[in-house]
């Protein structure tokens, strides 16, 4: 009896095993006949509730405009380390989004499916700008990746701390040596920091790369197939100087050198940071995540040096489909990267929709844009959402009105990200040592960029 | 056959099962699949390519390797000065007080309780190198700082190992607590009798019964520190200029830093390497130690 009631016992742990198991493996097999069900990204974890809110409005929409399709989403925020482990582990969802930097990369490697076939269907290829089109297509012009948006650089500035230290919010510094004799009297009359700059997790080489090419330089050149790391220039020690100046002479950079995208922007909209240099979209985060008080936000043009080589870095943002899809969920899913982010630009009705949805729900319609087809069909879609502009528009025109009388300048052609890395460190040691070598650390960081660029 | 199902080797062996299974597919099968990984190049989205030695080649070529381990190494030698005596003497000093001990041992268990994601960004906060700082304000009251903490390569790192040794040195101390509770008595009467004093009696009676454990703790820490990852990633990520890089913190690098897909061949092969020093240093650390073990 005994005996049999241990083998029971036995028996049923042993089960639990199994289950145990069997749970581990999920399944993403669609039922045969059944909707095909695909799996998009989001919001960015801990966006506010309306939000997703006015996100999942619009999943409804396209479900009832397209009734043979499932969508579920799930919040995404691309960072290298969650993306690589997504990747990998194979957990990204059908639909997802990709910085510029990395769309050639991933193409190259395999990581991204081919959609040519059905965004070509949606009639509108032909309509991109050339040059953002191309960071989601191979070398042959297939497509892997559409581009949803395109951003330059921009100084961003806290219009409240810009008035308590005695400078005009309508006026933002136009150039270089403004920003450092604004942010010294920022510092010095508000005690918060007049100028903070991004260094972690590749912002740091991205926001040196932004001042570089602001100052006329480049860090990366092309000659055919050859690229070669340029780091070791002449703009990015300057770039680098302006920093320590601004750190150990001035001392109007506060307390923090290891900033990444997240908490720059957390400490910016709490009021500590007077000026930075980020992406001209983060004011949707900045309302999303860090629930900044609209009339603290100001954005202007970063001032660009004199001379011809002087260029603003731009950027943006790539929808892509995952490998792993099935050919019906690949279809499906270029319907909704063609719903969700690019028929707003050309269709009225899209436009409309997607702005009232979004301002329903409280959330910011109207935010400056770089056009990803022509600067026509940017103004025609922002005169469709005008009546539903909810953003403080007036406190951006440094940037709306002179974004276009700046060269936009593409981001470094291979392994930026990778790039950025390896100059995050030098970024640092100029921000956290008095006596930092700059010319030194960027010597160094060209001969190691040189090596990740020869490895291919 | 049915004699050992009779007495219950099948029953046995069931009960056995879901250890093995469970072990054996989260703890031995990524050990496996590792050493198979450390000689392919593979992003685990296409086919993986066998490479030989490539990846222990690309590791050792690379210059960050030296900073990790030299931080490392730092990280284990300040845990080790700072962290190890910490909670012995609270252990002794805990084990003489009379009243409230247990109340003691709850203060000093709490930070282990605390999860260590939400004991660093507290520490975060209290490391704000403004002089508003809360430590710096601390400090200031004395005439001190204001201090960096993390703000600057020279003070980042034994930052991060006060934060590391208040986290820990709970669970260490609850360890000596136990082991002097089994110092029989009549050892610390008969060194009363002989007229030794408090320290006397730690040195001479505390210690030499405590040896087995300490010897034991001692290892631990120097392969838990060796494995330090979780304050450098959260405090610092690395920074400032790599002076916080530990050797699993460049593994998590090889692994996951490039969003193009990462080297995990390079990160299984310096995960190997880690793994084989670390036994080749407990297996060292025992033989030299062989004679001093109770055991």
């Amino acid at each position: 009896m005994t005996s049999n009631r241990r083998t029971a016992a036995a028996l049923a742990a042993a089960a639990a095993v199994a289950g145990l198991l069997a749970g581990c493996s999920g399944s993403s097999q669609q039922p045969d006949g059944g909707p095909v069900q695909i799996s998009v990204v989001s919001l960015k974890p801990g966006s506010e509730q309306s939000a997703f809110d006015a996100f999942e409005e619009q999943v409804r929409q396209f479900e009832a405009a397209n009734p043979g399709i499932d969508v579920t989403s799930q919040e995404y925020e691309w960072t290298g380390p969650t993306f690589t482990a997504q990747l990998a582990g194979g957990t990204l969802p059908t639909v997802f989004t990709v910085p510029f930097t990395d769309g050639q990369g991933l193409i190259e490697r395999g990581q991204l499916a081919d959609i040519s076939s059905y965004v070509e269907g949606f009639g509108y290829t032909d309509r991109f700008n050339d040059t953002v089109l191309r960071a989601g297509q191979s070398e042959d012009g297939q497509i892997f990746g559409v581009p949803t948006a395109a951003y330059g650089v921009g100084l961003h500035y806290n219009r409240t701390l810009f008035a308590q230290a005695g400078l005009d919010p309508s006026r933002p510094p136009a150039t270089w040596d403004d920003v450092r004799t604004y942010a010294r009297q920022i510092a010095e009359r508000t005690g918060q920091a007049g100028y903070a700059q991004m260094t972690q997790e590749n912002t740091g080489g991205w926001m040196l790369t932004s001042l570089t090419y602001a100052l006329g330089g480049r860090m990366q050149s092309t000659q055919g197939a050859d690229v070669e790391a340029t780091v070791d220039n002449r703009y990015a020690e300057q770039a680098l100087g302006l920093l320590r100046d601004m750190r150990w002479t001035d001392n109007s950079m506060g307390s923090n050198f290891l900033y990444d995208w997240g908490t720059i922007n957390q400490d910016f909209a709490a009021g500590r940071i007077g000026m930075y240099m980020g992406g001209s979209d983060v004011y949707e985060s900045l309302v999303q995540q860090n629930n900044i008080n609209p009339d603290d936000y100001g954005l202007a043009v970063l001032p660009l040096a004199p001379g011809a080589e002087a260029g603003l870095l731009g950027g943006g943002t790539l929808a892509a489909v995952n490998v792993r899809a099935t050919p019906e969920q690949q279809e499906a899913a270029a319907r909704w990267i063609d719903f969700y982010y690019m028929s707003k630009y050309l269709r009225e009705d899209a436009a409309v929709l997607d702005a009232r949805t979004n301002a329903d729900a409280d959330q910011p319609v109207g935010l400056p844009e770089l056009p990803i087809f022509d600067r026509a069909t940017l103004d025609r879609y922002n005169t469709w959402i005008q009546p539903f502009v909810n953003v403080p528009l007036a406190q951006m025109s440094s940037f709306t009105e002179g974004i276009f009388e700046q060269d936009l300048a593409g981001e470094p052609p291979a392994h930026a990200q990778e790039m950025y890395a390896v100059l995050d460190s030098v970024v640092q040691s100029v921000l956290t040592d008095p006596n930092a070598d700059a010319r030194g650390l960027l010597a160094t960081a060209d001969a190691e960029i040189q090596t990740i660029l020869d490895r291919g | 056959m049915t004699t050992w199902f009779r007495r219950g080797g099948f029953s046995t062996f069931l009960f056995l099962l879901p250890l093995i299974v469970v072990f054996g597919v989260f703890s031995w099968f990524p050990i496996v699949r590792a050493a198979v990984m450390s000689v392919q190049q593979t992003n685990l989205v296409t086919a993986p390519r066998f490479v030989g030695l490539d990846n222990f080649r690309t590791v050792f070529e690379d210059p960050l390797l030296w900073t990790a381990v030299q931080n490392t190494a730092w990280f284990a030698l300040i845990a080790l000065v700072l962290g190890y005596p910490v909670p012995l003497v609270l252990a002794v000093i805990m084990s003489e007080v009379r009243r409230f001990r247990g109340l003691y041992t709850a203060i000093a268990y709490l930070p282990v309780v605390v999860p260590p994601v939400v004991a660093v960004l507290m520490w975060k906060v209290f490391y704000d190198a403004r002089p508003e700082g809360v430590f710096n304000t601390i400090l200031g009251w004395f005439g001190l700082g204001p201090f960096q903490w993390l703000q600057s390569a020279t003070t980042a790192m034994p930052a991060l190992v006060l934060e590391a040794t208040w986290a820990a040195a709970g669970g260490t101390v609850i360890i000596y607590l136990a082991a002097l509770v089994a110092v029989p008595h009549e050892l610390y009467e008969a060194a009363e009798v002989d007229g030794a004093g408090l320290w006397r009696k730690v040195w001479h009676v505390t210690m030499p019964q405590l040896r087995g454990v300490l010897l034991v703790t001692l290892i631990l820490q120097i392969i838990s520190t060796s494995q330090v990852f979780l304050e450098p990633f959260l405090f610092t990520g690395g920074g400032p200029a790599n002076s916080t890089l530990t050797v699993l913190l460049l593994i998590y690098e090889y692994a996951f830093a490039s969003s193009l897909g990462g080297d995990y061949g390079a990160a299984t092969a310096l995960s190997l390497m880690l793994a084989v020093f670390l036994a080749a240093l407990s297996a060292l650390y025992f033989w030299l130690t062989r004679s001093w073990s109770t055991s």
